[in-house]
């Protein structure tokens, strides 16, 4: 252990960015590259996986020569990466065999239902923690080898190997195979109580087993990176939102965390033991560190936050920055009675519909640009709030506090009125990059960097705070508003529609 | 495409002179400046004084550039956009200087605090955005002064109250405590606004160079001086700070 830093990678859903950090978990140079999204089809994204190794190469050197510092002064790298994205390539030549399959991509819809009605979605659930859903991988898989002439067999020869982007990555800096337990379990493959891959799983989605990476800890040393960054051990892999969960140092069961970006995703820890969830929850793996064991968490995953922000600015035109919704809204008192559901392609937690549009609910000839932008901003806040009664009811005791991060943390108005809606602190960590610190967090008790976890709650800081102000009765009123809300949005679809 | 208008370009040019190093100047100066009448010189400034981008200084009766022109071109940053910008680099100084950062922008002559950061010690402190400071009394006040030397002018024009003994309050001195902050591109405070309570601050430039805001750290006397002068380690910290977020809005083209 020589370096006096650590280096981390955010591989993420628009870009590859590095971050390097000191032994105080001080940010000490950043690089950012962002990546060619492709739109093959409607409803199709994919991702040119050569593009991403490539970006994530070029952004740590950049991150490095930015600091003035070489692969010599890293202790280890670690890798937080958008989950389920799906890349499958050739073992011998390295080459992917297609792009790879996005999170957001819905190619698989009729492959899910399928599933669904043989499988059952109950016994999904039982065994995954999870509902089959386009989002997570294993179906991606499935649609890949059922598209491509001849992948199935070479699958089943071992000639073509699975990964998701932390496998890739790993894969292509140190040669070996492997996957971390956080990405496995976001596979609709791995078995979430033993967290190995599950014979039934496999072969009711039909995926050979030759194909699948090694399940390993979030925290350990993969391997070392070769040239053109050679000698630095890779240390770590993580899911985005399992490592933002690291960042803000959420390793007591009942401690949660809501990062607020295009969408937002609160984790909560619930310990040793999986929870399943009766509220429209995900249960997922909170994280495995060498030290640790499996920790779980519950899950709620909001589609659209930020997203209806920069809708509101591209499609509507009354901003022209994000940052502007904040002083538009602060030109009202409060929302004038106006409610913004958007359902934008269904609702995700804790309702899964995916028959809701959005809606602008309460209008009269007394509403102007700035309810509507608060009732934009006030949409984030009421979404978590539903998040956070199913985390509650689930869970069984109920948040007293909530760390938040992400980009709209930088929005004070909707932070005071989240805190406001939830009714209990809302309160923003001194480094909000959470996910690539998470990232860094576990690369460095895999090498001793941090001897345990109690040092890096040491480096937790609090930056900010907002405590709710609002009276209850009036909270209440507006809550009971946001769910007819929600209750006109939902069902809008027809049979006979198109999407 | 019409030709150019003469008068309108004679009054830029009259702004322009007027926003350079001497920044007041008599109507036969500017004449001679700029090759006019003087006649001709003191028609333009009667209609932009009436519509408020230049004013004349009572005593000497010199030219200077007005409050108008001068909120146009500092309330261009958004502040809430201020502070999404500056997020990570204000985070940044307050965990190397373990002190709260606040950023400031100017707003009626006071400092309108845009964005704070806590203390990293976990002690019990409450969010102050949205909160005004009087900038005679501030480093975040003089860092923004120094730069809008106008209503710095505009501001002496009232009494400069007093908080503490140390407060500056004469005229004079704050005026010429303004240009030691322009030339050296920091401002600090010493117990003049609470005993015993200082304050470091530095410029943030957009990328037109114009200061639309400051950036800086406050806390005891005793943790950001040295014998009596802000600590330069501290100071360091504020100036990287304010240049980082300089250089996000594009003040820098590096």
């Amino acid at each position: 252990m020589d370096g006096r830093y650590i280096a981390s990678v955010d591989q993420g859903t628009a870009s590859s960015r590095c971050f390097v950090f000191d032994n105080g978990a001080r940010i000490v140079s950043m690089a950012q590259q962002e990546h060619r999204q492709h739109f093959p089809r409607p409803g199709w994204v994919e991702h040119d996986p050569e593009e991403i190794w490539r970006h994530v190469l070029s952004v740590i050197s950049v991150a490095l020569q930015k600091a003035e510092l070489s692969t010599g002064d890293l202790c280890a790298l670690g890798i937080a990466n958008q989950r389920e994205t799906t890349v499958l390539w050739d073992r011998r030549t390295g080459a992917p065999v297609h792009n790879a399959i996005n999170w957001q991509d819905t190619r698989t819809d009729r492959v899910c239902r399928e599933l669904a009605r043989e499988f059952g979605q109950d016994r999904f659930r039982e065994k995954t923690g999870l509902p089959v859903t386009t989002y997570f991988s294993g179906p991606k898989v499935r649609w890949l080898l059922d598209h491509i002439p001849g992948l199935r067999e070479r699958a089943e020869n071992g000639e073509v190997l699975f990964g998701t982007m932390d496998s890739w990555l790993i894969w292509n800096m140190c040669g070996r195979h492997v996957t971390d337990v956080t990405n496995a379990s976001r596979t609709l493959l791995m078995n979430i109580h033993t967290l190995e891959w599950d014979r039934d799983l496999l072969d009711v989605i039909g995926v050979p087993a030759a194909m699948l990476p090694e399940i390993r800890p979030s925290s350990e040393v993969y391997g070392e990176t070769g040239s053109p960054l050679a000698g630095v051990p890779v240390a770590s892999a993580l899911g985005d939102q399992h490592a933002a969960l690291v960042g803000q140092t959420c390793f007591e069961p009942g401690e949660a965390k809501c990062t607020f970006g295009t969408g937002s995703f609160l984790v909560l820890n619930t310990g040793p033991r999986p929870v399943v969830s009766n509220s429209g929850l995900l249960t997922t793996l909170a994280y495995k560190l060498d030290s640790t064991g499996a920790v779980y968490g519950l899950e709620g995953s909001i589609a659209n936050t930020g997203a209806l922000v920069q809708w509101f600015r591209d499609n509507i035109g009354l901003i022209g920055s994000a940052p502007e919704i904040e002083t538009l809204a602060l030109t009202v008192e409060d929302n004038g009675g106006c409610y913004f559901v958007p359902a934008f392609s269904g609702l995700f937690a804790p309702h899964w519909r995916s028959d809701a549009r959005g809606v602008i609910a309460g209008l009269t000839s007394y509403i102007n640009k700035g309810h509507l932008a608060r009732a934009v901003l006030e949409a984030t806040a009421w979404q978590t709030r539903e998040v956070v009664d199913a985390m509650n009811a689930d869970y069984g005791s109920n948040l007293s506090e909530l760390k938040v991060d992400g980009g709209m943390t930088a929005d004070n108005l909707l932070m005071q009125f989240l805190a406001d809606v939830i009714g209990v602190p809302a309160t923003r960590p001194i480094v909000s990059e959470t996910v690539s610190l998470g990232a860094a967090y576990s690369a460095g008790l895999a090498v001793g960097f941090w001897p345990d976890i109690a040092s890096l709650k040491h480096n937790w800081h609090k930056a900010a705070e907002w405590v709710p102000k609002m009276d209850p009765a009036e909270r209440d009123r507006g809550y009971r508003k946001w769910k007819k809300a929600v209750s006109r949005a939902i069902d809008w679809l027809d049979d006979d529609d198109d999407d | 495409m019409p030709g150019r208008i003469q008068s309108i370009e004679r009054a830029a040019a009259i702004l322009r002179l007027l926003s350079g190093r001497t920044r007041r100047l008599a109507v036969a100066e500017l004449a001679g400046e700029l090759g006019l009448p003087k006649g001709t010189v003191y028609g333009i400034l009667r209609t932009l004084q009436l519509v408020g981008f230049v004013e004349q200084d009572s005593e000497s009766g010199k030219y200077q550039l007005g409050p108008a022109l001068l909120h146009m071109g500092s309330s261009y940053l958004d502040g809430n956009e201020l502070r999404t910008r500056a997020l990570n680099w204000a985070d940044g100084l307050a965990a190397r200087s373990g002190e709260s950062v606040r950023i400031g922008t100017l707003h009626e002559n006071q400092v309108l605090i845009v964005h704070h950061v806590f203390r990293p010690d976990d002690s019990r402190q409450a969010l102050e955005v949205g909160t005004l400071m009087p900038s005679h009394a501030t480093a975040l006040g003089k860092a923004l002064l120094a730069h809008h030397l106008y209503i710095a002018a505009e501001l002496a024009a009232d009494a400069l109250v007093s908080y503490t003994a140390a407060t500056v309050t004469d005229v004079h001195s704050f005026r010429q405590e303004l240009e030691m902050v322009a030339q050296r591109g920091w401002a600090s405070e010493l117990g003049e606004l609470f005993q015993g309570s200082a304050s470091i601050a530095a410029p943030i430039e957009d990328r037109r160079q114009v200061t639309v805001g400051a950036i800086g750290i406050a806390g005891p006397i005793e943790r950001l001086c040295d014998n009596g002068r802000p600590r330069a380690e501290l100071v360091n910290y504020v100036m990287e700070a304010a240049r980082a977020v300089s250089r996000e809005l594009g003040a820098i083209p590096w």
